[in-house]
């Protein structure tokens, strides 16, 4: 087990990545590459930077993204649709 | 040096003698000259530090917070609602390990609004994980500042640490003091060595979210931090004898080898206890007085020690938790609770909002205690000193 520093510093960058966060949502946005204009607003407008530039859309990344749907309100293109993970 | 000054300027100098690198500040009665003192200091070229000026207490002890993870040594003053403005603040710096100093004018909170003295402010912080002093007088009051830093500094320790001196009894008071050289505590207080800096050279994460995984067993090493200081604060004691000539303990006792009664006091009440004491003797009384200087860690062995032979011991407070009794009482009562030989305690508040403790105060305690020893009950818990009966 890694041991708690004195005042839980964490000495090493990058312990945000290590810590997946995505187990939180309870929406999931999924982009209809179709339609995507690529125009990165989405990538811009995500609060946890979790919403990437991919080669034919905007792609979520489902390991950090916590379903806000702000990507989904801000597409211009209405691309993105917020679906439960139940489903 | 001897100097005559008020208790407000002993701090002020305290934290000049300890060239603290940033002091951030929002004046708040009785506090508000510890400022103006710094603020001279650094105009007068005497003290080389970032004197920042804050907007609220909230915002200075937070600014100090900042100031303190880049490394700096960190020093401030307040007050009652300056303090209570603090709470949440004050629980991060502790939280986060970092060994700001802050003397506190012990004052009255409101309502009503109240300028004077009582330790209601710094007893309500108990919970905080600062390590606090309560200074007597206002060589104490300079004396702990300097020991706060060395104290909350050591490796072992990594804390803030608080010192009490009573409103205007101290703050605004003019006593002799006996000033160290520079020079001398120089050479007592080292270079700070802080545990973590923020630097973006060296990136790294300070003040991160502490999940259910790790919070519990951050707080365990907080809690046991505090609770091993007792330890550092006796030695940083031992070694400011040795440099200043000046000895103190946790825990100070007077003329309790017989007493049948002993009067266990925090801060400047201290003192009127004691003449108290004396004249109770020349009578015949056996009274004795035990002076609580470190309130956290709380001194429990010690306290249990130096009170246990006695009848009854009165805890005379100038706090009171609302809604219970003396707080100290209690957290004392808890002590002993347990043990099979331990003495009647009671619970006495008295000196609330500036309220003149006098000997005769103690008289009436005295006399309430001698109750208890026959075998009587008090009328009240707590029990009050110095109401004033006829106007309720």
């Amino acid at each position: 087990m890694t041991k708690i520093t004195l005042g839980l510093v964490a000495r090493t960058p990058g312990a945000s990545k290590r810590n997946k966060t995505g187990g939180w949502r309870t929406l999931r946005p999924v982009v209809d590459a179709s339609k995507c204009k690529k125009c990165w607003l989405c990538v811009v407008y995500c609060p946890d930077s979790a919403m990437k530039k991919g080669e034919k859309s905007s792609q979520p990344d489902y390991d950090y993204c916590k379903g806000c749907g702000i990507c989904a309100k801000e597409c211009i293109a209405q691309c993105i649709t917020m679906v439960e993970e139940a489903k | 040096m001897m100097q005559i000054m008020r208790g407000n300027e002993a701090t002020a100098l305290a934290a000049k003698l300890c060239r603290p690198n940033v002091i951030p500040a929002y004046p708040i009665t009785p506090s508000t000259m510890f400022p103006e003192r710094i603020s001279e200091y650094v105009a007068d070229g005497e003290l080389d530090t970032y004197f920042l000026l804050a907007e609220s207490e909230h915002s200075a002890i937070s600014a100090g917070i900042g100031a303190s993870v880049t490394g700096a040594r960190v020093c401030t003053a307040t007050a009652s609602q300056g303090l209570a403005l603090m709470h949440e603040m004050l629980f991060i710096a502790a939280g986060m390990r970092l060994p700001i100093v802050m003397a506190v004018g012990n004052r009255a909170l409101s309502a009503p609004i109240n300028i004077w003295a009582d330790q209601q402010d710094t007893v309500s912080e108990r919970d905080a994980g600062w390590i606090h002093f309560y200074a007597e007088n206002n060589q104490e009051s300079l004396d702990f500042m300097i020991m706060a830093f060395k104290v909350g500094e050591d490796k072992r320790v990594y804390l803030p640490a608080m010192v009490g001196l009573d409103a205007f009894v101290l703050t605004h008071t003019m006593e002799p003091v006996d000033v160290p050289e520079q020079a001398a505590v120089d050479r007592f207080l080292p270079k700070y060595e802080p545990h973590c800096i923020l630097d973006p050279k060296n990136p790294m994460t300070i003040g991160a979210l502490g999940t259910p995984d790790v919070y519990m067993e951050t707080r365990y090493a907080l809690q046991k931090a505090l609770m091993d200081s007792a330890a550092v604060i006796d030695e940083v004691f031992k070694q400011f004898a040795t440099a200043f000539g000046r000895k103190y303990e946790r825990v100070s006792k007077y003329r309790t080898e017989d007493a049948d009664v002993i009067f266990v006091t925090m801060g400047s009440m201290t003192g009127t206890a004691r003449v108290a004491v004396d004249r109770m003797r020349e009578r015949g009384k056996k009274a004795g007085l035990v002076k609580i200087t470190v309130l956290r860690p709380f001194p429990s062995r010690e306290l249990k020690e130096a009170l246990v032979k006695a009848k009854v011991v009165a805890v005379a407070e100038r706090a009171i938790s609302l809604g219970y009794g003396g707080a100290v009482y209690g957290e004392l009562a808890g002590h002993f609770v347990n043990d099979i030989k331990r003495p009647i305690l009671s619970s006495f508040i008295m000196g609330l909002g500036g309220r003149d403790i006098l000997p005769e105060h103690f008289d009436e305690i005295f006399a309430k205690c001698e109750r208890l020893i026959a075998g009587g009950k008090l009328e009240e818990f707590p029990e009050w000193a110095g109401l004033n009966r006829e106007v309720l």
